[in-house]
């Protein structure tokens, strides 16, 4: 049995050592909020918070993971009240499709509780997620607007 | 567990209800409020069951108006213009607003009340908006000839407004929720009057997406997401040379791996592991040993192809798209030809969702849950894999986490029927990798251009002759499209009328096209061929201008006297990036325009180029649909066309060795990301009297526009993509 902290809470599965995160997130725990896009660490779609920074679990093997690292995944990210980023994500209607749109938010939601006040080459650099959509542009609007939100 | 996790951990998801619709929560607009945790997306038909207005329009007795939306969304936000579009004949409350997607079994069993549900070719608006007004109309219509029938007065002294009907002459109200109970049963109107568009309050606005908020939490249950008690998950590989075929595989090899279930010859070419999760899947069948017999394009490469196109550029064809005077010989006797070869590679769609359907088959009936752009199609394609008729399948519709036009094909549901079909009674959930993705794309088709042209004393252009060579679309896909000379859908950009009108007065003109069809398999990519006609020839026209010695934006108006809505929507653009006044040192500008899916557009770019690199530092983009249902989403999916358009200038190439695809993934088909995106403006100018489409006719004037903005920063034409192969290193 693996142990493992998710969204504050303590779960076992029953899998391979060499599974990585993201699937045992999905399909073990059954969260598919956090989404598959390549799993070669390219595209960003399943980032979660693995104590606190933004770690791409496609490419992470769950033995890598220790049970009293705090996973959060977005399940977790806006409870008990939605997260500066989602609500930013909803004014500025950042998402088309939204498949990468989890992967966005949990990017930009740790790029934040690093650096409270990024500059926009600070998110340019930060936040590598593909989006084919292309929502780009709202999506870096959306990170300031919720930076200045949690500034309040 | 915390109630998060657990209320997940339980195979949950939309099952297909007696309606066969799916319903979303989507919080209307303005509404978005976050006093409550996201709730799951819950069918609004579990909240009480209120019959329907019209096949469009459910209210609720609390008012809720549901709006049937049979058109797919996949990000492109057609959803909501629907949705807004309705709502206005409707002349309801917008805040109240939520949305049910309409399934094709449902579609069919009512004789297609809701028309067709195929979503491609930027038709979801443009093709529904005069239908849906309509359905929104009789809707509004029915109410209140309810609510007189109630108050025993003449509809015609019952006014609307939000949803609240008013008496007029004695202020007595009531509501929509109210009365849409016996509004069912009217017979509406054989005639509706619709609104004049200036008179507009919902429609034209830029609302918010009605499809948000489960976006958001990660509650949208996409096709990859979905889950079933007792599902298998199978991920399937094909021969990676297209036509080859599945030889053998060693089954045994593999059987006593984790999870694994079963492994099935799904169909000539398709090996499939079915497995409890989809990473044991995926172990597995890359464990396992696979013979394939490659066939006889085994030897192909992207030198074959190219030269198998490049034989076309000089071949006789009878294939002609525009002619006009005498091009051929008019360039015969010109003093001086200008020439260039133009070439656009393979490109995948790589949607961030991987193809997935989920199917349960059993003798008798077959269900699928899975995306598709194409419901109707999708319905004939299980039903001949389920080996079922059409009456005993049913698919469950989903919104798509992105699709640009892969999944206007049916490929991908046909194999996850005849998997599901060998599993009987168990629920299957199909999912490729995204190597498969990659693999067995569709992909956007190979082209090359000789253009030849020659100049008058004046500098005009006397003539034009602009051959194509490369693949067809239609051929393979949609081979009912075919005329007895090729396929027209080659010629688009280039016709002499149509949605699709070239926007240049050229005395001699000849447009033709030879076919060459590798093996790679294509399909319509979000613009099709409008994408490199327009880097054909926008770049080429730039050529001639500067042959001509004469400014690409005034060279343009000439040729583009007679066709003043081309040139608006580029004057447009121009103006935007301040054309008349040169760009700051370092800087230079590069347009372009083009008329396609019955809208024209134009955008300017401004770039630098240093050390070799490109920096894109600005983009201005006009313009004119017609109609703006909402400028909010026409914004969206104007800038986005820039990440498509210049992800494949950029970057996109799909090359070919040993017969099959050679890139796999992200690292090998790169994209744009944030760090290289533009400052897009959007100027949208609606000149009214007709519906254009908004989802692929910018993508085609992205790399134009900066390809001749490159030129005036470095003297070099590219003409050959993606610039990832171009030295823009000036010597
Ligand atoms: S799925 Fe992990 S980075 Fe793409
Ligand atoms: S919103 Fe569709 S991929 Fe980003």
């Amino acid at each position: 049995m693996t142990k493992l902290t998710i969204n504050g809470a303590s779960v076992e599965v029953q899998v391979e050592d060499d599974t990585p995160l993201l699937w045992v997130i999905r399909e073990h725990v059954g969260l598919t909020g956090t989404k598959y896009g390549c799993g070669i660490a390219q595209c960003g779609a399943c980032t979660i918070h693995l104590d606190g920074v933004a770690t791409r679990s496609c490419a992470l093997p769950v033995s890598a993971v220790g049970p009293d690292q705090a996973i959060v995944t977005i399940e977790g990210l806006g409870v008990p009240k939605p997260h500066p980023v989602q609500e930013a994500w909803a004014e500025l209607d950042v998402a088309q499709c939204g498949f990468c749109q989890v992967g966005m938010i949990m990017a930009a939601s740790a790029l934040l509780a690093q650096n409270p006040n990024p500059s926009d080459d600070d998110i340019r650099a930060e936040i590598t997620n593909i989006c084919r959509c292309g929502t780009y542009g709202r999506v870096l609007a959306g990170v300031k607007h919720a930076a200045e939100r949690m500034r309040g | 567990m915390t109630a998060h996790p657990a209320s997940k951990a339980t195979p949950s998801g939309p099952r297909l209800s007696r309606r066969g619709f799916l319903a979303g929560t989507g919080a209307a607009a303005g509404l978005f409020t976050f006093g409550f945790s996201f709730p799951l997306a819950t069918p609004v038909a579990a909240q009480g069951a209120a019959p329907e207005v019209n096949a469009w329009v459910v209210i609720q007795p609390d008012e809720t108006v549901i709006i049937r939306i049979a058109r797919i969304e996949m990000g492109q936000g057609s959803l909501t213009g629907l949705a807004q579009l309705v709502a206005e004949e409707l002349d309801c409350d917008w805040d109240k607003v939520r949305f049910e997607l309409v399934n094709p079994a449902e579609n069919a069993r009512r004789g297609n009340v809701w028309n067709t549900q195929s979503t491609g070719g930027s038709r979801a608006i443009r093709g529904s908006q005069d239908y849906v007004r309509r359905g929104g109309a009789a809707a509004r219509a029915v109410l209140l000839e309810a609510a007189a029938k109630g108050w025993g007065v003449p509809t015609g002294e019952c006014t609307v407004a939000k949803g609240v009907i008013t008496h007029t002459p004695t202020k007595r109200t009531t509501t929509y929720g109210a009365v849409a109970g016996t509004a069912g049963a009217i017979t509406p109107p054989a005639d509706v009057r619709l609104k004049d568009p200036a008179a507009w309050t919902i429609a034209g606005q830029p609302v918010k997406r009605l499809d948000t908020k489960d976006k958001l939490d990660g509650s949208l249950v996409y096709g990859i997401d979905y889950r079933m008690p007792g599902m298998l998950v199978a991920v399937p590989k094909a021969c990676p040379v297209h036509g080859g075929t599945l030889k053998s595989f060693d089954a045994a090899a593999v059987a006593g791996m984790p999870g694994v279930k079963h492994v099935l010859k799904v169909d000539d070419e398709t090996v499939a592991v079915v497995a409890d999760t989809f990473w044991r899947a995926k172990t597995a069948l890359d464990a396992l040993p696979i013979t394939w017999d490659e066939g006889p394009n085994a030897k192909v490469s992207s030198e074959t192809i190219a030269a198998m196109v490049r034989e076309g550029l000089t071949a006789e064809t009878p294939f002609v798209g525009n002619a006009i005077g005498d091009a051929k010989g008019t360039l015969a006797g010109a003093r001086r030809v200008i020439e260039a070869d133009y070439g656009f590679p393979y490109q995948n769609h790589a949607p961030m969702e991987v193809l997935a359907a989920t199917v349960r088959w059993t003798p008798e009936r077959c269900e699928v849950w899975g995306p598709t752009q194409v419901p109707e199609a999708a319905l004939a394609a299980v039903s001949a894999a389920a080996g079922l008729p059409a009456s005993a399948c049913d698919i469950q519709v989903m919104r798509i986490g992105g699709s640009f036009g892969r999944r206007l094909q049916t490929d991908y549901l046909t194999m996850a029927t005849r998997i599901a079909r060998q599993v009987p009674g168990t629920p299957v959930k199909m999912m490729w990798t995204r190597e498969e993705d990659m693999l067995q794309g569709r992909f956007h088709p190979i082209t090359q251009c000789r253009l030849r042209a020659s100049l008058d004393a004046k500098g005009e252009v006397e003539a034009l002759h602009m051959r194509i060579s490369g693949q067809s679309i239609a051929i393979y896909a949609i081979p009912g499209l075919m005329t007895a000379k090729g396929d027209p859908l080659v010629f688009q950009g280039l016709t002499p009328g149509g949605e699709m009108a070239l926007g240049y007065t050229i005395p001699n003109l000849l447009i033709d096209h030879a076919m060459r069809n590798p093996h790679i398999r294509p399909g319509a990519w979000r613009g099709v061929n409008l994408n490199q006609n327009a880097i054909y020839l926008e770049c080429f026209i730039d050529e001639l201008a500067e042959t001509a010695g004469q400014d690409p934006l005034a060279f343009r108006r000439t040729l583009m006297r007679n066709h003043p809505k081309h040139l608006a929507v580029l004057e447009a653009a121009a103006k935007g990036i301040g054309w008349e006044t040169p760009p700051a040192k370092g800087r230079a500008r590069g347009i372009a325009q083009v008329m396609g899916f019955g809208s024209y557009v134009a955008a300017a770019a401004e770039v630098s180029v240093a050390d070799g690199q490109l920096k894109i530092h600005r983009i201005v983009a006009a313009t004119d649909p017609g109609h703006v249902v909402n400028p909010q989403q026409v914004d969206a999916q104007v800038s986005g066309s820039f990440v498509y358009g210049l992800s494949a200038m950029l970057y996109g190439e799909c090359t070919v060795k040993d017969g099959r695809i050679e890139q796999e993934n992200f690292d090998t088909y790169n994209v744009m990301r944030l760090d290289e995106m533009p400052a897009v403006e959007v100027i949208t100018l609606p000149s009214g009297g007709f519906w254009g489409g908004v989802g692929e006719p910018t993508i085609a004037v992205a790399a134009p526009a900066v390809l001749n903005a490159v030129f005036a920063a470095t003297g070099k034409r590219v003409r050959q993509l993606p610039l990832k192969n171009v030295d823009l290193n000036v010597s």
